[in-house]
């Protein structure tokens, strides 16, 4: 197939999910509610996360033998999107990539029982950057070795999001030379050294963890044979979703901007009549609606192997710097209001500047691409 | 009407890239257009006219219009595979694009039962060459406002006035034209009337126009006192601006309805990325530099990208908030496209990119640098980019007027 040529479909569950997120996620998440988030220390409402494992949101792209509904993270994606574009709170994400880790390179013991777990609503969390920052998944520092206590744990993940919710989390280690995947349960979980990140995107929570002295039971290491390919998978799912997020993100961020452009005037006129803001503002919503019509194509073609991580990658690589000017001339557009910390502009900057930099940068995505097609 | 079956569609396809291997002509001895609106010799006009028409006598143009007035009458599906044949067999380009992508939709459309007749085969036939007259010399943008004047007299319209950019001006045999039959009405819209106007009546005159390619392939047009017959008008008197805006939305592909075939030949992202491994840039192959590497495959992402925005607006929960997005910003995304990508083509060249059509030594003798200054046409007709990001923020984001 040429490299020029994406598909793009459209599952029915898809396009229910899309309307029902579309609905929920406007109702749970308005400004008010996102600005009142960021000054809470725990960051979102539970009881709407609970609400979102109620509708089975949690069990998307979880199989039916783990009590998901048996989808697949393509039907993830309207609801990741309606969240974005309501920069609405919540592990949600982490939750939904942290059970694909365990879905693609968990023992069955493990799966059978932290799967139905996480469909119900527990909270979970992925644990892979380090301090190096690099986003290849395989560049891992933190040891696991055999000892007396068990499979003995050293080193420091960073920006963990939503570990000061998680009951379990996925950590990336080397174990006996290899990448290896460690579940941490709350009791480890606690006896990690946890500290709050302080980072730009404040709808975010997240945390240092310095797994130095604290230990596990050996059956708590995923199937090391499968490891490789989860931690790839767990990239592309993660870039997949991040995606959805920023597209959704754009849109809201367009919207709002539009309003403003219209109700604002200057000299009289309402300043969205001047081309010099006008013409900016269509080329940020092109830049989203592109992004999105590769979201979607990277959805529909996710499981096709390299021409799902073609696909993923293009997705990322584009909407990344698509939010990021959408967002950046939002607050241009708003003049002095853009420029304060009331204005709703600096969230989705804020926001578009966290999401580039999980799972990899728009640069990182190019350069797999430059090798997968060029 | 059922859409065909894969199978249906295969065979099609095996068909009409048999029949196009076979018959697509060899080069001739004279440089052949890149795209229908640089024809601009006598040796050009017959070679394309007669290579449509064998394409059209094959089956491959046409093909999902009415059979009634001359079409194929089948699924639009089976056209789009004959003009993805055209292109993959390095087919010409076929002349008579202003007829068969939006003079005759736009017939096929809003116009009679008898206009059909009279008009429809002669485009695919390439019988009846078309040209368009709805800019002006001081009117381009503000179409709105073209002053070439029609006046009623007995049996006939009496037009007077300029147009510009006729492409095939010299060589058609009718005109879409927009006029105004009403002068002095309260809103400039009200008195525009929309004609098909005959070319080949005294008074016409349309003198060739040079480009900045140095190619032609577009007039200035003049009318003194041109008597056209009075039964020309497509719609109602006085309702030719929403016409001229029908006709926009087939010229932009905002509308689908054409005839099909292929109109321009551009270097697409893929033969971009072909011409990187054989360009050398500091003595080495251009696809070896990091740099040119990252802005191929970012060319490749936006290439593939407007191609699913293609695909996306078919899908309709995913356009249900702007539904008119995708297909009112497909020319402005596409033509800055294709100029940015001929840019970035000519850029990979080292010193070789100063060559220009005609010397031997110029890559691909000087594709690149013909096509991104072609590129312009598309980005400024049919209503420039700038026109067309005012429509997008208008008419999808609802954006107040400039």
């Amino acid at each position: 197939m040429s490299v020029r040529h994406g598909t793009i479909g459209l599952s029915e569950e898809q396009a229910a999910l899309l309307e029902s997120a579309s609905k929920f996620c406007r109702d749970k998440s308005s400004i008010e509610a996102v600005r009142r988030l960021i000054d809470d220390e725990l960051g979102h409402d539970p009881a709407v996360f609970e609400e979102m494992a109620e509708l089975g949101w949690l069990g998307i792209a979880i199989p039916e033998a783990y009590r998901g509904a048996g989808l697949e993270l393509a039907e993830v994606v309207p609801v990741v999107e309606q969240m974005g574009r309501n920069l609405m709170a919540g592990p949600f994400l982490s939750t939904t990539l942290a059970a694909q880790a365990v879905l693609c390179a968990g023992t069955e013991a493990q799966k059978s029982q932290v799967l139905p777990e996480l469909v119900a609503g527990t909270p979970a969390a992925l644990a892979l950057m380090e301090p190096h920052a690099d986003w290849d998944p395989k560049n891992i520092g933190c040891q696991a070795v055999r000892g007396e206590k068990g499979i003995e744990l050293s080193g420091t993940k960073v920006l963990v999001t939503d570990a000061g919710v998680a009951k379990w989390i996925v950590a990336s280690v080397v174990y006996e030379g290899s990448p290896a995947l460690v579940l941490l349960d709350a009791e480890a979980i606690t006896a990690c050294k946890r500290r709050r990140e302080t980072v730009v995107d404040e709808t975010r929570r997240s945390f240092q963890l310095g797994l130095d002295g604290v230990s596990v039971a050996e059956d708590a290491l995923l199937d090391v044979s499968l490891v490789p390919a989860a931690l790839e998978r767990t990239e592309l799912a993660g870039s997949l979703l991040g995606s959805a997020e920023m597209c959704g993100g754009g849109v809201g961020c367009i919207d709002s901007t539009v309003a403003y452009l219209i109700d604002r005037k200057q000299f009289g006129r309402p300043i969205g009549s001047y081309q010099a803001l006008k013409h900016p503002t269509v080329d940020a919503h092109l830049g989203i609606e592109q992004a999105r019509s590769h979201v979607y194509a990277a959805a529909h073609t996710f499981e096709n192997g390299r021409e799902g991580e073609i696909a993923v990658r293009m997705a990322k690589a584009h909407a990344g710097p698509a939010l990021a000017f959408a967002a950046d001339r939002a607050i241009q557009f708003h003049g002095g209001f853009g420029f304060t910390y009331e204005c709703d502009a600096q969230l989705y900057r804020r926001r578009a500047l966290w999401c580039e930099n999980q799972h990899g940068d728009a640069l990182y995505h190019r350069q797999k691409l430059a090798s997968l097609i060029l | 009407m059922s859409s065909p079956s894969k199978r249906e569609r295969d065979e099609y396809r095996a068909e009409a890239s048999a029949w196009f291997e076979e018959n697509v002509p060899a080069q001739p001895d004279f440089m052949l257009p890149l795209t229908f609106m640089e024809v601009g010799t006598d040796d050009q006009f017959h070679f394309l006219c007669d290579w449509q028409n064998r394409v059209y006598e094959a089956g491959y143009l046409g093909a999902a219009w009415p059979k009634e007035y001359g079409g194929g009458g089948l699924d639009q599906a089976f056209q789009d595979i004959a003009t993805e044949q055209m292109r993959r067999h390095g087919s010409p380009i076929m002349l008579n694009t202003i007829g068969l992508s939006w003079a005759g939709p736009l017939i096929l459309d809003m116009g009679t039962h008898e206009q059909r007749e009279r008009y429809i085969k002669g485009i695919l036939s390439a019988e009846d060459i078309w040209c368009q007259g709805f800019s002006e010399p001081d009117h381009g943008s503000d179409l709105g406002n073209a002053q070439t004047r029609a006046v009623r007299d007995g049996d006939e319209w009496v037009i007077n006035g300029t147009k510009i950019w006729t492409t095939h001006g010299n060589y058609a045999k009718y005109m879409i034209l927009l006029a105004r039959s009403i002068p002095d009405t309260p809103n400039k819209y009200a008195g525009l009337s929309f004609f098909l106007s005959p070319m080949r009546v005294p008074g016409i005159e349309a003198i060739p126009i040079r480009k900045l390619t140095g190619e032609y392939g577009f007039t200035e047009t003049f009318f003194t006192d041109a008597r056209i017959p009075g039964d020309s008008l497509i719609g109602e008197e006085g309702q030719g601006w929403a016409v001229a805006m029908r006709t926009l939305e087939y010229e932009r592909s905002a509308r689908g309805g054409q005839a099909g075939g292929l109109s321009i030949k551009v270097p697409d992202a893929e033969e971009v990325v072909d011409l990187a491994r054989r360009a050398r840039r500091s003595g080495r192959p251009a696809i070896e530099d990091p740099v040119v590497r990252d802005k191929l495959v970012e060319l490749l992402i936006e290439d593939r990208g407007l191609g699913l925005c293609g695909a996306r607006q078919r899908l309709a929960p995913l356009n249900q908030e702007r539904p008119f997005s995708l297909g009112l910003s497909s020319k402005l995304m596409q033509t800055e496209f294709i100029r940015r990508l001929n840019e970035f083509a000519i850029s990979m060249q080292g010193a070789r990119a100063a060559y220009y059509v005609g010397d031997p030594d110029a890559i691909d003798d000087g594709t690149s640098q013909r096509s991104y200054l072609n590129a312009f046409s598309a980005t400024i007709g049919g209503g420039t980019s700038q026109i067309q990001a005012n429509i997008v923020a208008e008419h999808v984001l609802g954006l107040p007027k400039s």
